[in-house]
């Protein structure tokens, strides 16, 4: 956190109220949004949307508040959509179970990568991520449960608690929904905590948080864990939303893709991952019927926000001068 | 009294045909494929302008409404080409969807148009489930399968003499099952397998796995793979001069597209299967011509099948009467299919067209005479040899 001698909150309630009230506002509208969009939008593109938002902030949590730049999120994500959908489809088990249980399979990819990995730092952190990432693609690949490059087709959604039935759209928006605010409320809590601001020390002052006491290596893997559970939460809930797992989402592409998402948005704030999923996944869609290539627009597009806006599009919000009026503090 | 009824009933049938139920008063037909990827050649926007060229060719119109043709980028992403295909039906009044190549996106899209009442008829996409296992009432799959090609490259090719075979196997479900499928036609055929040796997915460098299938001396090194796998093996094969050494490549998928890539000078000598050539007779020669002049290439399988998929989708509403799905569906089950691509090709219960596939041989460069003259037919194989009894097939639509 900046060390600001004037405390801003105290210098905004005289020009535009104080930046809590301002941040309720804003949340009311985007829930209100989110609740009203699959009448005006179309439904099985918000929840896709909503599914990469959550991953993207999964890995932010990872990224922004704690500093780890891991290239294997795909397989927490992928992972945790061939789980959901193979116990949904064979072992016939319920969506909130199957959801479950490519959130503890998910967990359980992000301990084994998380404890090799969280030894090294920096480029060699990433490099051992996109190995081990690249070993569970190939797995995916070869094995014979998630049928190779078919992937697991036809996953029925089946019914919530047994009662509400998913396979109507507007059930399932409202369940994807409720999905993303718990998982979006549980990264907001978690970054928040006491544990949270112990991440933020590491990622700022690793040795002074060792010399203050702290098992470091613990709280990395902690977190480390928590972003795969969550990335693992969106996966499971995205081959719901769909009816299928393919390889698409164990690519190393796919973990490339959640960097520029969360890049693109903004790293280190609540609201920029969210925001650079929805640049993303809007672009993918809309150009899929141009005649250009996808591929090289979203190229340029990462390029020009890495030159123009370098701490993504909520971050320079933040930093500019109408977003420290409205008492937005930017990250570092 | 009487009489009224039998003229209103009259009237009634006789004005059947202008009331034709074509639903929101356009036929509109979905290209769905990789326009910027790995397979932007192989299908990409060229089978959309081949679509175009069959509503051109079929008039324009059926049942008096106007035929619109759009077409999406699915970026080989399942997830996205099935939010386009759900978007198509849902706000864009699509009535089918075609090409779908990739067989995660193929599988994912005709799961959903089955929910939706959809017809679709894949071409680009390879995996015998779409006819099989997970075949739906309106789904038809068209071009080529992996069963053909395994039956084209493996069977006759023991018959045109190649009858000892070693394989180059790509390390993941789809390599085994082609090599697998293709060593059983060799050795159904009286051919024998001297051993495969598998590489990994994506792989650089074949020297190893060459040299190994060099020193099997076996007539023939099958590639079990696809897309780049494909292309570097016969690039590297032309570099250690395996066919000047006597020994045959033969590639299990690959399209006059990817020959092209190649060129003649590495890609001589290989065999492949392929259900059409454009330089095979007349017909088709006209036809490639024609395709030509649009796109700058020349068709492969892929092209001239989504060519026809629409004919005949057009053909079968005509006849139907309606562009409502099963009614459609049942015609394109009915009626023969006689176009360019296809001649007397029929259409199995489970939704498989089964026509003639073609083994081939790419020419020297020397053999050469015009641009894109790059086949020498080798053998026609009979579609009900090359294709699975639809009986067989284990598709559930077909009582066994």
């Amino acid at each position: 956190m900046s060390g600001a001698t004037h405390t801003p909150a105290a210098a905004q309630t005289t020009t535009f109220g104080n930046a809590g009230a301002l941040r309720i506002v804003m949340m009311v509208v985007i829930l209100g949004l989110l609740l009203a969009a699959p009448f005006f939008l179309y439904p099985i593109f918000v929840m896709k949307l909503l599914c990469f938002a959550l991953f993207a902030a999964a890995f932010n949590l990872l990224l922004g508040y704690t500093g780890f730049l891991s290239f294997g999120h795909a397989t927490f994500f992928g992972g945790a959509s061939y789980f959901t959908a193979y116990t949904v489809k064979e072992w016939g088990v319920s969506p909130e179970i199957g959801i479950l249980i490519g959130v503890v399979g998910a967990a359980a990819l992000g301990l084994v990568m998380g404890l090799i990995a969280i030894r090294r730092q920096g480029i060699y952190f990433a490099m051992i991520t996109l190995a081990l990432s690249q070993m569970f693609f190939f797995y995916c690949v070869q094995s014979g449960w998630t049928k190779g490059e078919d992937g697991i087709q036809s996953v029925p959604r089946g019914h919530l608690f047994g009662l509400i039935d998913l396979s109507n759209t507007t059930n399932m928006y409202y369940f994807v929904l409720a999905v993303f605010l718990i998982g979006v409320a549980i990264i907001y809590r978690f970054v928040n905590s006491p544990f949270g601001m112990i991440l933020k020390s590491i990622r700022e002052n690793e040795q002074r948080t060792v010399s203050l006491g702290y098992a470091v290596d613990r709280y990395k893997l902690g977190a480390f864990v928590m972003s795969a559970a969550l990335a693992g939460l969106a996966g499971g809930l995205k081959s719901l939303v769909f009816g299928f797992a393919t390889l698409t989402d164990v690519t190393w592409q796919m973990s490339g893709e959640v960097i520029l998402m969360t890049l693109l948005g903004g790293i280190g704030t609540m609201i920029g991952p969210v925001v650079g999923a929805g640049i993303i996944v809007t672009l993918q869609n809309e150009l899929a019927t141009s005649d250009f290539p996808v591929t090289i627009i979203t190229g340029l597009v990462f390029m020009a926000c890495v030159l123009l806006f370098r701490r993504g599009l909520v971050g320079e919000f933040y930093a500019s001068r109408l977003g420290r009026k409205l008492g937005f503090r930017p990250e570092q | 009294m009487n009489k009224l009824i039998m003229t209103t009933a009259l009237v009634a049938a006789g004005a059947a045909p202008a009331f034709a139920q074509v639903s929101d008063d356009v036929v509109k037909i979905g290209i769905l494929n990789d326009q910027s990827g790995v397979y932007a050649d192989f299908g990409g926007l060229s089978s959309y302008e081949a679509a175009l060229m069959a509503v051109e060719d079929f008039g324009g119109t059926v049942l008096d409404m106007p035929v619109e043709v759009i077409t999406a980028d699915h970026q080989n992403k399942a997830d996205i080409a099935s939010n386009i295909a759900r978007q198509w039906y849902d706000t864009e009044q699509v009535d089918s969807i075609m090409e779908l190549t990739t067989s995660s996106v193929a599988l994912a899209v005709q799961a959903l148009s089955n929910e939706a009442g959809k017809v679709t008829i894949t071409t680009g996409a390879a995996t015998t489930e779409l006819t099989g296992a997970q075949c739906a009432p309106n789904s038809f799959h068209w071009a080529y399968d992996t069963h053909a090609l395994a039956v084209g490259t493996g069977g006759a090719l023991v018959e045109q003499g190649g009858d000892s075979w070693f394989f180059l196997t790509a390390d993941y479900a789809f390599g085994y099952s082609l090599e697998e499928q293709t060593s059983a036609f060799v050795t159904s055929q009286g051919g024998t397998v001297a051993g495969s040796v598998r590489h990994p997915l994506t792989n650089p460098d074949f020297s190893s796995f060459l040299l190994q299938a060099q020193a099997s001396g076996a007539k023939v090194i099958g590639l079990a793979n696809a897309g780049l796998d494909t292309q570097n093996a016969i690039k590297q094969a032309a570099e250690f001069g395996i066919t000047q050494g006597g020994q045959q490549l033969a590639a299990l998928l690959f399209t006059l597209s990817e020959v092209h890539g190649l060129g003649l000078e590495a890609a001589q000598g290989l065999s492949l299967t392929e259900s059409f050539y454009w330089n095979r007779d007349e017909a088709s020669a006209e036809f490639g011509n024609r395709f030509f002049e649009r796109t700058g290439v020349m068709p492969n399988m892929v092209h001239a099948g989504t060519y026809s998929a629409v004919l005949s989708y057009l053909k079968a509403i005509e006849a139907a009467g309606t562009d409502e799905a099963s009614a459609v569906s049942a015609k394109l089950k009915e009626l023969p299919v006689d176009d360019v691509f296809a001649q007397g090709g029929t259409v199995g219960a489970n939704g498989r067209l089964i026509k003639d596939v073609y083994l081939m041989q790419v020419k020297a460069p020397g053999e050469s005479d015009i641009a894109w003259d790059y086949y020498n037919v080798l053998q026609t194989i009979p579609g009900a040899e090359a294709y699975l009894d639809p009986a067989e097939s284990g598709c559930p639509l077909v009582q066994g």
